[in-house]
């Protein structure tokens, strides 16, 4: 285990801006591509 | 023979149809399942880097995703190669459905680098060679996904899309060996098949799942939007 407590997970020893605006970026842009996915198959069916 | 019969019986989209939506399904749920091994690796097992501290946790999407940018170019190349030579429609749609999830990791391999690169070399971006390779080859993504929107008829988008795609490609190992062929600020490569890794075990395989995951993630990806494509065209 690395972090003391959630406040220094969230800290990312003083990185927090560069390593969640990362993780951060990706998952946006992830859960992006599955919303269009889905919407065209949706509308591909129809 | 059988076997042969069987790949020109999968190479008709209506075939291939179903079987997509079957493997799409499961890669998603693998990919899922892997990523939260990945990332509970990652970020509770792996240690702090000696280094660059918490920072360096940022390789653990940054090289999938880079990785994934190269080989999702060359495997739609491939495809659309086919497509050119044999006239196969599925061939060509699996070229155009795996074009925006290659631009996409490319984009996430350039920003995650760029939030890396400030806090371990003091800057988001510089023009070295890696760097500009990359950015090319997100251009090239984005040129194929333009010129095949441009044109109308989808056989001829192929076709045009499928030149494009073909002499890019010699842009992919120009990106892999930048960093030994010219004396670039990014790194050399810390994994390779013909060494030991140069990093710790728990973070290679931290890294490994993740990539695994996107692995699985841009297939679940690429066949959910050939399904879309093969609706559409026929």
């Amino acid at each position: 285990m690395n972090w003391g407590g959630w406040s220094e997970f969230w800290a990312m020893g003083g990185y927090g801006f560069y390593v969640w605006g990362a993780y951060g970026v990706t998952c946006a842009g992830l859960a992006v591509e599955v919303f269009l996915l889905r919407r065209r198959t949706r509308e591909a069916k129809a | 023979m059988s076997a042969a019969i069987k790949w020109y019986w999968f190479s008709s989209p209506q075939t291939f149809f179903p079987l997509a939506g079957k493997i799409a399904r499961w890669s998603a749920v693998g990919a899922g399942l892997l990523a939260a091994a990945g990332l509970y690796v990652g970020f509770f097992v792996a240690p702090t880097d000696a280094q660059q501290g918490e920072a360096y946790r940022i390789i653990f999407i940054h090289v999938p995703a880079a990785w994934m940018s190269m080989f999702l170019y060359v495997v739609m190349a491939f495809w659309a190669g086919i497509g050119l030579a044999f006239n196969t429609r599925l061939s060509s749609m699996m070229a155009s459905a795996i074009a925006p999830t290659g631009a996409l990791f490319t984009f996430l391999a350039l920003w995650t680098g760029a939030l890396w690169g400030r806090p371990t070399w003091g800057a988001y971006w510089v023009w070295d060679a890696r760097l500009t390779s990359e950015l090319i080859l997100l251009f090239l993504y984005l040129g194929f996904m333009a010129l095949q929107a441009a044109i109308d008829e989808p056989r001829r988008a192929d076709r045009a899309g499928a030149l494009l795609a073909i002499v890019g490609v010699v842009n992919v190992p120009i990106i892999y060996y930048s960093v030994t062929w010219w004396n670039t600020l990014h790194q050399g490569a810390s994994v390779s098949l013909t060494r030991a890794p140069s990093m710790a075990s728990t973070m290679l395989t931290g890294m490994l799942l993740m990539a695994l995951a996107f692995w699985l993630y841009s297939i679940a990806a690429s066949l959910a939007r050939v399904r879309c494509i093969i609706k559409e065209r026929e």
